[in-house]
């Protein structure tokens, strides 16, 4: 029983973080229609961002925490700008591979800039884990899960309720009829593409407190489930995607602990491909019929 | 208050517009009759920057609106209602009006043009905590009306508000149009449903394929021979 437990919280600490990155692959796709590839290595540009921030500047960790944000923030705004406006009317598919070009853009830059080897990401916090009885909470694992969780809520509300997030859901759901409702849908999206980055840059610096190795290639295997996750949710859904990371994360941890570490992936990917059979839209996906 | 001038639209090799020129007084109803395909969306599209042109000219109260985005038009005072009523079915029918009045920020003066809305629609108001996609066609006619108007416009295009309804709903809608006229808002209307578009308007035009090839007032347009071979059933 305290395996089972002490996986669980496990499976939420690293579903939460695949929930934050799914957040910016939902979002994203929920307004252009795009599958953003480059978005897991967002998760990269955050990580070198906060290594130099606090071992080569010797900032205090919530600047660190901030300089990561800003520096995601404005990547996925340039990105958006220089690689995707330019290709909005063109065919899906034109954009799809553009995706996958910023992406070996970015891994390759860091690579040249960087080097192969990977980096430590120094200690931040340490505080002793918090027991009950068998079970075991470190530090991070409550931050992290706690932090996901109340900018999900956030997120939630804001999308809800302010006028900036019901244009986003006006624009993603039909984009000329959003424009004759005078929304100017260039600011939703840049919007759009700041807040996937915003929470991708705070999802990187408590991955990186879990996983203290940064190099190049690092944010390929957490975006990769991200966006699993927010298929599995139902993509383009908001609150699928935080759904889905726990579902992965979760899945992920359990069958490290019961079945074997080394098939981990193929079951969430297992999990992935029967969901996708009996409901196409994901987990909270509708098949609407709507009248017109 | 609106004027075209020779406008030609492409969509890839094919000329959907040719040459359009005609103009919107205030005050008026123009209505633009014609058959499927022969343009009549195309030029709100054009209108509204949904769609660019590729040559001509428009002008909305005396300056050149071809290269604002479509966000400014509605700041300036145009607005449309799509065809096929494009209601966000997914957002409440509170929000879609909420929608409609994006470019204000006057939330006092909002609240009381949504009553207005209300009074007008007072369907909408029974409904209005209900998800858009849930209405009838007929109401969804009338929430994509009552949206339009929220943004305060000076100048209202209607794109085939008729559309898949009933005889008894169609008349409704255009009673509410013509109200909506005498609220003080000029309107540009495009139908298919030419009888009940003729009678309404002050003056109409009539396309073909792309073109403009008859205009008059309404009235005389109903009594024009060809038109009501063509349009009326005779």
């Amino acid at each position: 029983m305290s395996l089972f437990l002490n996986q669980l919280i496990n499976g939420l600490h690293v579903g939460s973080i695949y929930a934050l990155i799914a957040l910016g692959y939902t979002m994203v796709y929920g307004i252009v229609k795009l599958i953003n590839f480059a978005h897991g290595d967002i998760i990269m540009v955050g990580a070198y961002t906060a290594v130099i921030a606090l071992a080569t500047l010797g900032w205090s960790a919530p600047f660190a925490l901030l300089a990561a944000i800003v520096i995601c923030v404005l990547f996925g705004v340039l990105i958006e700008r220089i690689a995707y406006k330019p290709l909005r009317s063109s065919p899906r598919i034109s954009s799809l591979i553009t995706a996958i070009g910023v992406s070996m853009l970015l891994q390759n830059a860091a690579l040249i800039i960087f080097g192969a080897q990977p980096q430590p990401f120094p200690t931040i916090v340490n505080i002793a884990p918090i027991r009950f009885n068998s079970i075991q909470i470190s530090f991070i694992t409550l931050l992290t899960v706690s932090v996901s969780i109340i900018l999900m809520v956030t997120l939630q509300g804001f999308i809800s309720s302010s006028k900036a997030g019901k244009a986003m859901r006006a624009a993603s759901e039909d984009y000329t009829t959003a424009q004759l409702m005078g929304i100017n849908v260039n600011t939703t999206i840049t919007l759009t593409f700041a807040i996937g980055c915003a929470l991708a840059g705070i999802g990187s610096f408590l991955f990186c407190m879990a996983y203290p190795a940064v190099s190049p290639t690092m944010g390929s295997l957490p975006g990769l489930k991200a966006f699993i996750a927010a298929v599995l949710g139902g993509i383009g859904i908001i609150p699928g995607a935080m759904l889905g990371g726990f579902v992965m994360g979760v899945a992920e941890s359990l069958t490290k602990a019961y079945i074997s570490t080394t098939m981990s992936d193929a079951v969430v990917y297992g999990i992935l491909i029967i969901v996708l059979l009996a409901k196409p839209t994901g987990l909270l996906g509708k098949t609407t019929s709507e009248k017109v | 208050m609106l004027k075209l001038q020779e406008i030609d639209l492409f969509y890839g090799a094919i000329q959907a517009l040719r040459s359009i020129s005609f103009h919107v007084q205030p005050g008026e109803i123009v209505s633009l009759i014609g058959a499927n395909g022969a343009g009549k969306s195309s030029i709100l599209n054009a209108i509204s920057a949904i769609h660019p042109i590729s040559s001509g000219e428009i002008l909305f109260e005396n300056h050149s609106i071809n290269k604002l985005p479509p966000f400014r038009l509605v700041e300036m005072g145009l607005s449309q209602v799509p065809e096929g009523r494009r209601v966000f079915s997914k957002m409440s029918v509170l929000e879609n009006l909420e929608m409609g009045a994006f470019t204000r920020n006057d939330s006092l003066e909002i609240q009381k043009d949504m009553e207005m809305v209300f009074a007008h629609f007072p369907r909408l108001k029974e409904r209005k905590k209900q998800l858009a996609g849930t209405l009838s066609g007929g109401e969804q006619q009338m929430l994509a009306m009552g949206r339009a108007i929220m943004s305060r416009p000076k100048l209202l295009m209607m794109d085939e508000p008729s559309m898949g309804l009933s005889p008894l709903l169609v008349q409704e809608i255009f009673d509410i149009i013509s109200e909506i006229n005498q609220d003080g808002i000029t309107i540009l209307l495009v139908e298919q449903n030419a009888q009940m578009a003729l009678s309404l308007a002050h003056r109409a035009y009539v396309l073909e394929t792309g073109r403009i090839i008859k205009s008059g007032t309404g009235q005389a347009l109903m009594q024009d021979e060809d038109v009501r071979k063509a349009y009326l059933g005779g």
